[in-house]
C-alpha cells in the first residue's frame, strides 16, 4: 500500500509540472483561482505543522510535549535566518535534550 | 557582457542548489524516522522530486494516515508547480521531450532561479543550473540521510519526529510575508489540530486546504 502511495502520488506530481508547462495560461487567469492556489500550500504547510506537533502519537488526541518546545526552538532559529538544516536539526537535538533530562 | 551575466546565473543558481540540494539529508532521516525503509524514501526523491510533497506524504505516513491521504495531500502541494509551470512555459519556451525532462525539474528554486531573467536564454541556464544541481545533490543526500538515520536506532531517542514539524515550518516561512498568508496559516493550525480529536489520522491536513479556498474566495 505504502509503495502505491509512493508511485501514484509521484506520477501524480510529476504530471502537476507538465500540466503547467503544457496548459494555456488563461486557465488560471481567473483572481479568484490565482489566490486560492497561492494559498493552498501555506494553509497544508501551517496544517502539518499543527498536527505534526500537536497529535498524539497514540492517535485521536492533542498532547503537549517536547515536539511542541522543539517547534519553538525552530521558530527561534527561523527568527534568526539561521538555514534549513540548522532548523531541522537544531530542533531535534533540543527535543532530544529535553527527553534525557 | 553576455558571458558575465551568464556567470553571475550560474554561480547565483550554484550558491542555491547547494543549500537546497542538501536539505535532502534531512528527508532521507524523516522519511525512514517516518516508517518508510530506505528504498522508499530514496524512489521518492527520485520520482516526486518536490520536497514539501515528499516531506508531506512521509508525515502523514509517519503519524499513522492512510495511504490514500498521504498521497492526497502531497499532490495538493504540488498544484503549486502547476502554477511555476504556466509562469515558465513562455520563458523556457520547449516542446516536446525537452518539456518532459523540464518538467521534472521544475521547483520552487528551479523557477525563482529563472524568472525575471533578461533572455530566454538566461531563463533557460538559471533553470537548468538550478534545478540539475538540486536533482543531482538531493537525490544523493537523501540516500544519505536514510542509511544513517536507520543506523541511528530509535527516531524519538534522536528527536527527530519533532524535526518533521521544524521542516514543515522552515518550509512555511518564507510564505508568511503577507497578513492574509499569516491568518490563512493560524486558521488552517487550528481547524487542524480541531480536528485531530474528531477524523482519522491523515485528514485534519485536508480538511485544512478548505481554509485557503474560503480565505482564497471571501477576500477581494
Amino acid at each position: 500500500m505504502t509503495w502505491w502511495a509512493i508511485l501514484a502520488a509521484g506520477l501524480g506530481c510529476y504530471l502537476l509540472k507538465l500540466a503547467g508547462l503544457s496548459v494555456p495560461a488563461r486557465v488560471l487567469a481567473r483572481p479568484v483561482v490565482a489566490r486560492i492556489a497561492d494559498l493552498v500550500p501555506v494553509a497544508l504547510l501551517a496544517a502539518l505543522v499543527a498536527v505534526q506537533v500537536l497529535a498524539a502519537p497514540s492517535g485521536r488526541a492533542l498532547a503537549l510535549d517536547a515536539r511542541a518546545a522543539a517547534l519553538g526552538v525552530a521558530v527561534l532559529l527561523l527568527l534568526a535566518r539561521a538555514p534549513f538544516l540548522v532548523v531541522v536539526f537544531g530542533s531535534a537535538a533540543s527535543a532530544a535534550l529535553l527527553r534525557l533530562l | 557582457m553576455v558571458d558575465v551575466d551568464r556567470r553571475t546565473v550560474v554561480r547565483d543558481s550554484l550558491g542555491v542548489a547547494i543549500a537546497t540540494g542538501t536539505y535532502g539529508l534531512s528527508f532521507g532521516a524523516v522519511g525512514v524516522a517516518s516508517g518508510l525503509d530506505v528504498a522508499q524514501t530514496c524512489v521518492l526523491s527520485l520520482l516526486m522530486f518536490t520536497g514539501a510533497s515528499q516531506f508531506a506524504l512521509a508525515g502523514v505516513l509517519g503519524a499513522g494516515g492512510s495511504a490514500v491521504s498521504g498521497a492526497l495531500t502531497a499532490l495538493l502541494l504540488g498544484t503549486r508547480n502547476t502554477l511555476y509551470g504556466l509562469r515558465m512555459a513562455p520563458l523556457l519556451g520547449y516542446r516536446g521531450w525537452q518539456r518532459a525532462v523540464a518538467a521534472h525539474v521544475l521547483i520552487d528554486e528551479s523557477t525563482a532561479m529563472a524568472v525575471n531573467r533578461a533572455s530566454r536564454s538566461l531563463a533557460r541556464t538559471g533553470f537548468w543550473t538550478t534545478g540539475g544541481t538540486i536533482f543531482v545533490l538531493w537525490n544523493l543526500t537523501t540516500l544519505v540521510g536514510a542509511v544513517a538515520g536507520e543506523q541511528l536506532g530509535d527516531p524519538r531517542d534522536l528527536g527527530l519526529d519533532a524535526a518533521v514539524g521544524a521542516a514543515f515550518l522552515a518550509l512555511l516561512w518564507p510564505r508568511l510575508a503577507s497578513p492574509v498568508a499569516r491568518l490563512t496559516a493560524v486558521l488552517a493550525a487550528l481547524v487542524a489540530a480541531s480536528a485531530v480529536t474528531v477524523t482519522p489520522a491523515g485528514v485534519p491536513v485536508l480538511v485544512a486546504a478548505g481554509v485557503a479556498v474560503l480565505v482564497g474566495a471571501l477576500r477581494r
